[in-house]
């Protein structure tokens, strides 16, 4: 990591508004996110933290402002490889295993070096799943699955939504866990929370929403 | 750390719909049932008249198998939709229209393919003269990937409304009134010994057109439904 690196930061939003039918949902918000950070983003329930993060991984646009990843502004026409979602649809499919599902992510978006399915399964904690179709999992379970895909995938922005929901209190300690981890190696990632459970370790950043005036 | 390439996505996209259209392989073979039904219950209801049959054969069987791929349309990116697959699609760093070109191929495959190879059997029923046979099977092997493609921008038009299933059949019908009269004016035209060749040439520079065009309009479209 060079020093431009450590300047530049991975995840920047400049006076960032959403509005869906002429009607404020958050913003004017300005932030910058670098490598190493978990950000808290905490709000009410309609306070825009789902519509937050699908601007800032730019599956919609905003009403006015900018994203910047690593310093280039996202456009919806140009996504990045470099984010991951992961919100309230997991994004995987019932009738099929876990070891498929996370295959299939891995065809969609890359693999990081030194990690495998099972690998990423057992870390999770559902070794000896591998084979069972998702429908016969819980819904934590299912849960599980998908955290297991953010430790495959190359991205180093991950943006959560709600990733404590559903969790038993080893799950909630594994996402903690896991985000130390992504944190350490480089990565940055922001989390939505209602305030119930909240990331642990040190005292992360928070980013309040409010509804806007 | 591997980005992974769009080759590799198509061929993971590819695999993962074959796998799920197995595992739900009674829900595809219901348009297939339905065209079969369809057909059959002509001869019943006009008579055993073999020259009345004749008649109408090649335009039934063609409007039979198009409305059976159309029930199947609605479901084109319905479960992608809810359960959250298709952002995780949009997200990736690879082109949109290709990977739903990707998916339109396995509809294509799993609902019209099918159909086509039934498409003889129907013809015997209906009693279609043996040289129209080809013919007919021409038109629709033209004419079915081009419902599809046209059925995936009208799907993806639509996918933000939550019964969207009358406003696509509104939406795809007119759009797909055209094949219909191409497609089934062939087959007219070789069973009275005319030249066919036009209206076959016709229905394939739509298609042309559509598997360039339409994979790029489904995608801008599924843009706006997914805000």
């Amino acid at each position: 990591m060079n020093l431009a690196d450590d300047i530049l930061p991975l995840l920047e939003a400049r006076g960032l508004t959403f509005a869906r039918n002429d009607e404020a949902i958050f913003g004017p918000l300005e932030f910058a996110l670098h490598a190493g950070e978990v950000v808290l983003i905490e709000g009410d329930n309609g306070s825009g933290k789902t519509s937050l993060l699908k601007v800032l991984s730019g599956l919609i646009e905003p009403s006015a402002g900018e994203v910047l990843l690593n310093g280039t502004p996202l456009t919806t026409a140009r996504l990045s490889h470099q984010v991951a979602l992961l919100g309230h649809l997991l994004g995987l499919k019932l009738e099929l295993t876990a070891l498929q599902n996370l295959r299939f992510a891995i065809g969609l978006g890359g693999i990081k070096s030194g990690i495998t399915p099972q690998l990423a399964l057992a870390s999770v904690g559902l070794e000896g799943f591998e084979e069972q179709p998702l429908r016969t999992l819980s819904a934590g379970q299912r849960k599980r699955v998908a955290l297991a895909r953010l430790l495959l995938v190359p991205a180093g922005l991950w943006l959560l939504d709600e990733p404590y929901a559903n969790l038993d209190r080893g799950g909630i300690e594994l996402v903690n866990r896991l985000l130390d981890h992504h944190a350490r190696q480089g990565g940055a990632a922001l989390i939505t929370s209602h305030g119930a459970y909240a990331y642990t370790s040190g005292t992360p950043r928070r980013i309040a929403l409010r509804k806007a005036a | 750390m591997k980005p992974g390439t769009t080759s590799a996505a198509c061929a993971a996209l590819l695999g993962r719909d074959l796998a799920l259209v197995w595992r739900r392989r009674g829900d595809a073979l219901n348009p297939l049932l339905f065209a079969i039904i369809v057909v059959a219950l002509f001869p019943f209801a006009l008579g055993p008249d073999q020259v009345v049959l004749e008649r109408i054969a090649a335009g039934t069987i063609f409007v039979a198998l198009l409305l059976a791929m159309l029930l199947s349309l609605d479901t084109l990116f319905r479960s992608d939709l809810e359960d959250g697959s298709l952002e995780q699609l949009v997200l990736s760093p690879h082109p949109l229209s290709l990977l739903l070109a990707c998916k339109i191929a396995i509809h294509w495959l799993t609902t019209a393919l099918p159909l086509l190879l039934i498409a003889p059997l129907a013809g015997q029923l209906m009693h279609l003269p043996n040289k129209v046979q080809p013919v007919l099977l021409a038109a629709l092997a033209l004419a079915t990937p081009l419902l599809s493609l046209i059925g995936a921008v009208c799907v993806a038009l639509t996918m933000g409304m939550r019964r969207s299933g009358m406003l696509l059949t509104l939406l795809v019908l007119p759009l797909i009134v055209p094949a219909l009269i191409f497609g089934a004016g062939a087959c007219n035209a070789a069973q009275a010994g005319l030249p066919y060749a036009a209206p076959l040439l016709w229905l394939g520079a739509w298609l042309v057109l559509a598997l360039v065009l339409a994979p790029l309009a489904a995608a801008a479209a599924l843009r706006i439904s997914l805000t």
